[in-house]
């Protein structure tokens, strides 16, 4: 009795919020599963239960198919894009230079703007027209003599997803550079120096040493792009709209919902989008949650 | 074991030659930190790039819409587009206003309320409860977006029947708060639960043997010494509602479009001169960039926490 005392204010103290994760998380993560089973494919019929069919039919849409292209391709050149330029930055810091407290600001910065905000320059950067027309990129191209570097950017039919990831590249890459930072400045100096006594060069001393004990925070960046990736919408629109050749799941999601008025179809590609960010993050977090318990 | 191997046959070769050695491992040394600065100053310069084009087309007058003189300096510098972007953007920034500074608030407080529970005041089951919660940080909204915008409609239809006031949360500023502020308690309560495990259990042992209740124990003990942990979740709060688009886009209409919404469609529309789409664009991340420039220590933090270190 004493010891249900002893926990029960606790317990009160977080219900609301325990009810509001209970119905708004995992509550609507089911109700938007169910629907998804549903033939709703309008906004004023029931819908009766058909199982997996949507999941099916999505398929056979050209749409969703490129949309899921786009959507890999995205996240191959962003998450790799903004690890190796974040690890860089990182490793160029590493040791201390002067002003790193001006680096890591300006890197940093783009971080505090919205994605829509920086749409807008994006776009007018990345615009596809050349020669005379050209504004942006190209045009700065033009003017140092790399006439052969304009391209037609997001508007490539193959490489423009790339294109695409360039933004959010200079978005995040502060982001994975201070988390890569943290990770050389934990590993103790003591240890470096031991190699360093034993004979190790600074190369040997960077791979065996640094490298594994960098392992923890490179997994941490790569799920963190990963589901921001996957998930991809903010800019997406704001550079391109909803336009076909850029698109993705979650923008074909809401051209589901608001422009084909479908939610039985929003719905499933919402379903698949958490699926696929779910087969990232749980064993991400079993991991975590196991190495907290066990240190 | 390799230390006993390699280690004795490298110290004196290292103590044999220092004079020659040790100057060219300083010329080495220093040579590698001009190349580093170097690459340093010249990334810092491309990243700077877009907001050298924000800032200098902003100013441009009309007149000098020309894609020849794209990345010019203007020849006239004139407000007149911040101007414009002011009187169109204003509603929005005054919506993202109402939204955000409440919404961080109550954010903060319910952070605090689970972190200092889930650190100090554990019951059966908690540490579930946490990884519970945290998964919610991860999920993609558009998982939840339609029953959301299912279950807003709704309050609105039980809001008309009892207040006799239409449209109260579908469609305006309280139903996107109350998601902001749903969906923002995963993580606040982690950077309060992480924060809070550094206080010493002492503490509240002591405070709880001299008959201080859990409630008690937080306004006298816990709440005095939150300020730092306060500071970073009302700035990443504040933040993520400002800069929010998705949810937005779903939940608000046009009278209650925040401040990306508007700036979307100002943007989106073809015949909006980029002078005026790049001065709103700028007007828009104002608040945000000033915080950062102020409390860049405190957001640092709240990134850090979303990496699930701490």
């Amino acid at each position: 009795m004493t010891r249900v005392r002893r926990w029960l204010p606790g317990l009160l103290l977080v219900t609301p919020s325990i009810i509001a994760i209970a119905v708004f998380v995992y509550g609507m993560l089911g109700w938007n599963f169910q629907l998804a089973m549903t033939d709703k494919h309008d906004e004023v019929s029931e819908g009766s239960f058909v199982g997996l069919e949507n999941f099916f039919t999505l398929w056979d849409q050209k749409r969703w198919g490129i949309s899921v292209n786009h959507a890999i391709v995205f996240t191959v050149v962003f998450v790799f894009g903004a690890l190796l330029l974040g690890w860089l930055l990182a490793f160029l810091m590493e040791k201390g230079i002067r002003g790193e407290g001006t680096f890591r600001a300006v890197y940093l910065f783009p971080m505090a703007i919205s994605f829509v905000a920086t749409g807008v320059v994006w776009r007018w950067l990345m615009n596809s027209g050349q020669g005379e027309r050209a504004v942006g990129l190209n045009r700065l191209f033009d003017s140092l003599g790399l006439e052969f570097l304009q391209w037609q950017w997001f508007r490539d039919p193959d490489w423009g997803m790339a294109a695409m990831a360039i933004p959010a590249i200079w978005q995040m890459s502060g982001y994975v550079m201070a988390l890569f930072l943290a990770g050389f400045r934990g590993v103790p100096e003591d240890l470096r120096e031991a190699a360093r006594v034993d004979g190790c060069g600074e190369w040997q001393v960077y791979r065996h040493i640094v490298l594994p004990m960098l392992r923890p925070v490179t997994l941490s960046a790569l799920i963190i792009l990963g589901h921001i990736s996957l998930k991809v919408f903010d800019l997406i629109v704001a550079v391109s709209g909803k336009q076909i050749i850029t698109d993705v799941p979650a923008v074909f999601m809401w051209v589901a919902v608001f422009d084909s008025h479908d939610p039985a179809k929003g719905a499933t590609i919402a379903s698949y989008i958490v699926l696929a960010v779910s087969v990232f993050v749980i064993p991400y977090l079993v991991w975590t949650l196991r190495r907290e318990r066990s240190s | 074991m390799t230390t006993t191997v390699t280690g004795p046959p490298a110290a004196p070769v290292r103590g044999g030659a220092t004079g020659d050695a040790g100057g060219r491992a300083r010329r080495r040394a220093r040579l590698s930190r001009g190349v580093r600065l170097t690459l340093l100053v010249a990334f810092l310069l491309v990243f700077l790039i877009p907001i050298y084009v924000l800032l200098v087309t902003s100013f441009k007058p009309l007149t000098e819409a020309d894609p020849g003189r794209a990345w010019a300096l203007p020849e006239v510098w004139t407000a007149e587009p911040w101007r414009v972007a002011w009187e169109k953007l204003a509603p929005g920034i005054w919506n993202s206003v109402l939204l955000a500074v409440p919404g961080s608030l109550i954010s903060a407080v319910l952070g605090s309320m689970n972190g200092y529970v889930l650190s100090k005041w554990r019951f059966p089951g908690s540490d579930v409860l946490f990884t519970l919660f945290l998964f919610g940080m991860f999920i993609p909204y558009q998982g939840v977006m339609i029953p959301l915008v299912q279950l807003l409609v709704k309050l609105n239809e039980v809001t008309l029947a009892v207040t006799g006031v239409p449209g109260v949360f579908y469609g305006a500023i309280p139903g996107l708060l109350l998601a902001h502020v749903v969906y923002g308690i995963p993580i606040c309560t982690l950077i309060f639960r992480n924060y809070y495990v550094t206080i010493p259990d002492e503490l509240i042992e002591a405070s709880r043997v001299d008959g201080a209740g859990m409630l008690r124990t937080y306004w006298s003990v816990v709440l005095p010494v939150s300020g730092p942990a306060f500071a970073v979740v009302i700035i990443w709060q504040f933040t993520s509602m400002w800069n929010d688009f998705l949810f937005a886009v779903f939940l608000t209409g046009p009278q209650s479009w925040p401040t990306t919404v508007m700036l979307n469609n100002i943007a989106g529309a073809q015949t909006v001169p980029y002078s005026q789409q790049m001065a709103a664009a700028l007007l828009a991340s104002i608040p945000t960039m000033i915080i950062y420039v102020l409390l860049g220590r405190f957001f640092m933090r709240g990134l850090m926490a979303g990496a699930l270190k701490g």
